[in-house]
């Protein structure tokens, strides 16, 4: 594992057995998270990004989840392979997660504070006092007015920007080496969501820690990301710098996700292009490339044979067969064209 | 990157028409409503064991009492307290009766009374909590307020009041029990039509100008169905226990006639020297309740949206 | 909050006065006079009973005065234990209904939690199914079916237990378990229930995501969260306890107010039967008060807003 990596994920598998059958969820995921890096992993609701990352830490219930095959490095050890006892000290300690609605993701009848607390009584060891200096010291720095009061109240007595603020809290208690943060903002009003991602910027940098952001959202990952992975079907498309993917994607899926995104930096006549139809079902993907339904430029050999992931340069790779010496040159489409808006 | 097993082609690589690749997408199997909810109450199997024994017992309750010869009220003072005597497949009471027939007779009985009470719940029940649900406002809290006085008068004492009151039989029975069962049907609808209310088809429907008769009877009643359902099926076994626990305390049917908890109530008072008098139909009596809870549970799991997959 | 607890008591006062009303014109239109079964007193001696009674006085002020007592406690006296007043009688059996009730609540809820949870954590497993199978068998066998075959087979048969009066911890526990059993499986469903809901709620995987063992995420975060809508569970349970007593406490032969009120329905005692009535509705309709208040103190969501978003 390069030492530069806090985390590898390599050939990631995993399915869920439902009564229709096993939806092969992901689907051989690949991506690395270099220290100190905010990696964004997006794709359409059910691409399999929110499994990828609770696989991670493990969190997936099983059954019906059914961990196939693959390795999870972080710190050189495989955490598939890891006894539930030390996952445990892992969680919360190492990586810790953000979830999408901080209405849900917080225990009702326990006070906000004892939430936070809970994470350093188990891994720092500290006693009660200590625990509840640390909380509000952590309340203090996700932003919550008046910590010393608010500690002792409950999440329903929270707004959802605050709530989230207390759930980044409880993720950071523990300064984790990497957080993983599930569509964050998705559940909060837009003014919200800038503050809150401010709020994840600015911690990343005093905590020293590494982030991945699952989203579907291109301006948050403009907005925050270092590096990106684009999941299409249970499997990565293409990655590369931010730069990279909005300044050259090549993957005709993220053209389709630049596409349909509204950008500031081009003419206002450009119009948003939906991508027509729908994600195969993965109870039984298709052999080829899973996009190659809705892909404009698909050819013979996409409905035939899953394209493998080439190298565009050192930093970006594609998994399309347009790649191939032999496809046709396509150009990307012109109205995509412009300044990568970071 | 040609590691790949095939070998490539050129003409792999030309370009495929848009329209044949639409028909590529994997269509996933189209479950309607009612079919996930039959599909998810047959893999149930103690509700299939509940209905096969309803069917069961509701045939026999039916044509039990004729299979032999005896009438249910026919003494025969010779026999009286055999357990096993001729064709008494079931033994005969203090006065000679056949109990085989008096426990297929009282089980019909029982559900009769049963299926009246909730004939009742359902009679009042459904409007009042239809009209409550769907005027809401002034009409609604109104009607909520008499629930609310109502809710808190325990049942069993409202039927037993009134039961002395009217002097037990078939039809003051279910009454009683229907008088005080309303209630949870009320309620049971009225929250369904509030919910309903507020979902958007119903606003795009009534937007298309549906009147109130067709906004209820085409859009609302088969969505309330569900819960209705599940409410009887639940309002049937408390009245068929209600109906014999009455009848235990002394508020049961008048003899000849028989129910299944006057037979207990019967049975009970030789259990020491003749328990046999007592066992048959208690086991109906369980073995009904315990139908009637399997195929409610059942049917509650089938028709629970949460559960769906 | 406040306001929240004193509306529900002016609910619950309405509610009261409601069954006491209705108790109290009910039982005084029943067809014939309390003493129709004395036809051989001589018309005088009637009249003057009926006189020292105050039956002879017009319907609405026997009304106002029977309010009035019942304001001092003073229920009336029965008609038929030699004029003992109502309320001594009530006095005298409620010690044993009591210590029944709190025995079959406290072993019933005790195995109920311990049951539902088991089953919720071991979900499909022969446990959980066992689990089910019991309360679904434990809700449909009527508790009276229940307590009569506990008698005879426990009681009579093998002669490990006594199964009459009321002479000393072991007379209670045949009747404790025939309460019980009904009350373990409704805790033990209900908690089943909740502790799925609760199992598959976004706040358990933050608490995994702690690093908190499933051992300790199911202590510190689950179980709260289950158990606190079982409070609600009590009302009904109360409701049961009481139905259960009344032909538990007959088949027992327990001096209690099950058995004072069931022999009042038989031989029409009415002022015993509305001063019990009375009684009973005032317990049912306070508990369930009780029930709400504390629900409201226990789970924050309510503590503070005074409603549950």
């Amino acid at each position: 594992m390069d030492r530069n990596n806090v985390l590898e994920v390599k050939d990631l598998h995993v399915s869920f057995h439902t009564y229709n059958g096993e939806v092969q969820a992901v689907r051989g995921v690949s991506f690395e998270e270099k220290k100190g890096e905010t990696v964004a992993v997006v794709g359409e609701s059910g691409c399999g990004k929110s499994v990828t990352s609770q696989s991670i830490m493990r969190l997936i219930p099983q059954p019906p989840g059914v961990f196939k095959h693959g390795e999870i490095l972080f710190e050189g050890n495989d955490l598939t392979k890891l006894p539930e006892k030390q996952m445990e000290g892992i969680r919360g300690k190492d990586i810790a997660m953000i979830f999408q609605d901080p209405m849900t993701s917080l225990n009702p009848t326990m006070t906000i504070g004892k939430q936070i607390m809970e994470g350093l009584v188990k891994h720092r060891k500290l006693g009660r006092a200590e625990a509840k200096e640390k909380a509000l010291e952590m309340l203090r720095l996700v932003g919550i007015p008046s910590p010393g009061s608010r500690i002792d109240q409950y999440p329903h007595q929270f707004s959802g920007g605050m709530r989230q603020r207390a759930m980044i809290a409880i993720a950071l208690a523990c300064a984790p080496k990497l957080l993983i943060a599930d569509e964050p903002t998705t559940a909060l009003d837009v003014t919200i969501q800038a503050q809150i991602l401010d709020l994840m910027n600015d911690l990343k940098e005093k905590m020293d820690t590494s982030i991945i952001l699952i989203t579907h959202d291109l301006g948050v990952v403009a907005e925050t990301a270092d590096r990106v992975v684009v999941m299409y079907a249970g499997k990565v498309v293409e990655t590369g710098t931010v730069e990279e993917i909005f300044n050259r994607p090549r993957h005709p899926y993220t053209w389709g996700l630049m596409g349909s995104m509204p950008r500031m930096d081009l003419s206002r006549d450009t119009e948003l292009t939906p991508i027509l139809g729908a994600p195969p079902n993965l109870l039984s993907p298709p052999k080829g490339c899973p996009f190659a339904s809705r892909c404009p430029h698909a050819m013979k050999v996409c409905k035939e044979q899953m394209p493998e992931t080439t190298d565009a340069s050192g930093t970006q790779r594609v998994a399309c067969w347009l790649e191939h010496p032999m496809a046709p040159s396509v150009e990307i489409p012109h109205d995509l064209v412009g300044g990568a808006s970071k | 990157m040609n590691s790949s097993t095939q070998k490539m082609t050129p003409e792999m690589f030309e370009p495929v028409a848009k329209d044949t690749l639409a028909q590529e997408g994997v269509a996933s199997k189209k479950i309607t409503f009612w079919g996930d909810v039959w599909r998810r109450f047959r893999q149930n199997k103690g509700a299939l064991l509940g209905v096969l024994l309803l069917v069961i017992i509701a045939v026999l309750a039916i044509v039990g009492p004729d299979i032999n010869s005896y009438s249910y009220r026919a003494t025969n003072y010779e026999i009286t307290n055999q357990e096993t005597v001729g064709d008494h497949w079931f033994g005969t009471d203090g006065l000679g009766r056949d109990i085989w027939t008096r426990t297929w007779y009282g089980a019909g009985i029982s559900l009769l009374i049963a299926l009246l009470a909730t004939g009742f719940d359902l009679l009042i029940g459904v409007p009042y909590g239809c009209i409550s649900g769907y005027y809401g406002g002034k009409v609604d809290n109104w009607m909520q307020r008499i629930i609310e006085v109502l809710y808190g008068i325990p049942n069993l004492i409202v039927i037993i009041l009134l039961l002395l009151w009217l002097k037990p039989g078939i039809i003051a029975i279910a009454l009683a029990l229907g008088i005080t069962g309303w209630i949870t049907m009320a309620r049971v609808v009225r929250g369904q039509m509030l919910k309903l209310k507020s979902q958007e088809y119903v606003l795009a429907a009534r937007t298309l100008g549906a009147s109130t008769r067709r906004m209820l009877t085409k859009h609302m009643l088969p969505n309330v169905l569900g819960p209705v359902i599940i409410t009887v099926m639940f309002s049937i076994p408390t009245a068929i226990f209600f109906e014999a626990f009455l009848a235990f305390i002394g508020l049961g049917i008048r003899p000849p006639q028989a129910s299944l908890g006057v037979l207990i109530n019967d049975g009970y008072q030789v259990l020491q020297l003749f328990p046999y008098q007592l066992f048959y139909p208690a086991l109906i009596l369980s073995l009904i309740m315990l139908s009637f809870n399997l195929v409610g549970d059942g049917l509650r799991d089938a028709l629970d949206p949460k559960l769906r997959q | 909050m406040g306001r929240y607890v004193l509306q529900r008591m002016m609910y619950m006062l309405i509610t009261l006065w409601v069954i006491i009303t209705l108790t109290f014109f009910l039982m005084h239109s029943m067809p014939g006079s309390p003493l129709q079964h004395e036809d051989k007193i001589p018309v005088e001696l009637k009249e003057q009973i009926l006189k020292q009674y105050g039956l002879d006085q017009p319907l609405p002020v026997q009304y106002v005065k029977f309010l009035g007592n019942l304001f001092q406690g003073d229920l009336g006296t029965s008609f038929k234990y030699d004029g003992r007043s109502v309320t001594e009688l009530i006095l005298q059996g409620f010690p044993a209904s009591l210590q029944l009730g709190l025995q079959a609540t406290a072993v019933g809820v005790l195995f109920g939690l311990l049951l539902g949870c088991i089953a919720a954590l071991r979900r499909g497993s022969w446990v959980d199914n066992t689990a089910n199978i019991f309360s679904i068998l434990g809700y449909s066998v009527p508790n009276f079916v229940l307590a009569t075959l506990l008698a005879y087979f426990v009681g009579v048969k093998l002669g490990w237990l006594p199964v009459g009066l009321w002479h000393g911890p072991e007379y209670s526990i045949l009747p404790s378990i025939s309460l019980a059993v009904l009350v373990i499986a409704t805790m033990a469903r209900y908690i089943r229930t909740e502790m799925l809901e609760v199992l598959g709620q976004d706040y358990m995987k933050t608490a995994k995501a702690k690093g908190l063992s499933a051992r300790t995420a199911i202590t510190k975060h689950a179980l709260r969260n289950a158990l606190i809508p079982a409070v609600t569970v009590l009302g009904p349970l109360v409701i049961n306890l009481i139905t259960g007593s009344l032909v538990v406490e007959r088949i027992f032969a327990i001096p209690g107010m099950g058995w004072m009120f069931v022999d009042s329905i038989q031989i029409q005692d009415y002022t015993v039967i509305m001063g019990v009535t009375i009684f009973y509705s005032a317990l049912i309709i306070v508990t369930m008060f009780l029930v709400d208040v504390l629900y409201g103190i226990i789970d924050p969501r309510i503590r503070i807003g005074g409603v549950k978003e």
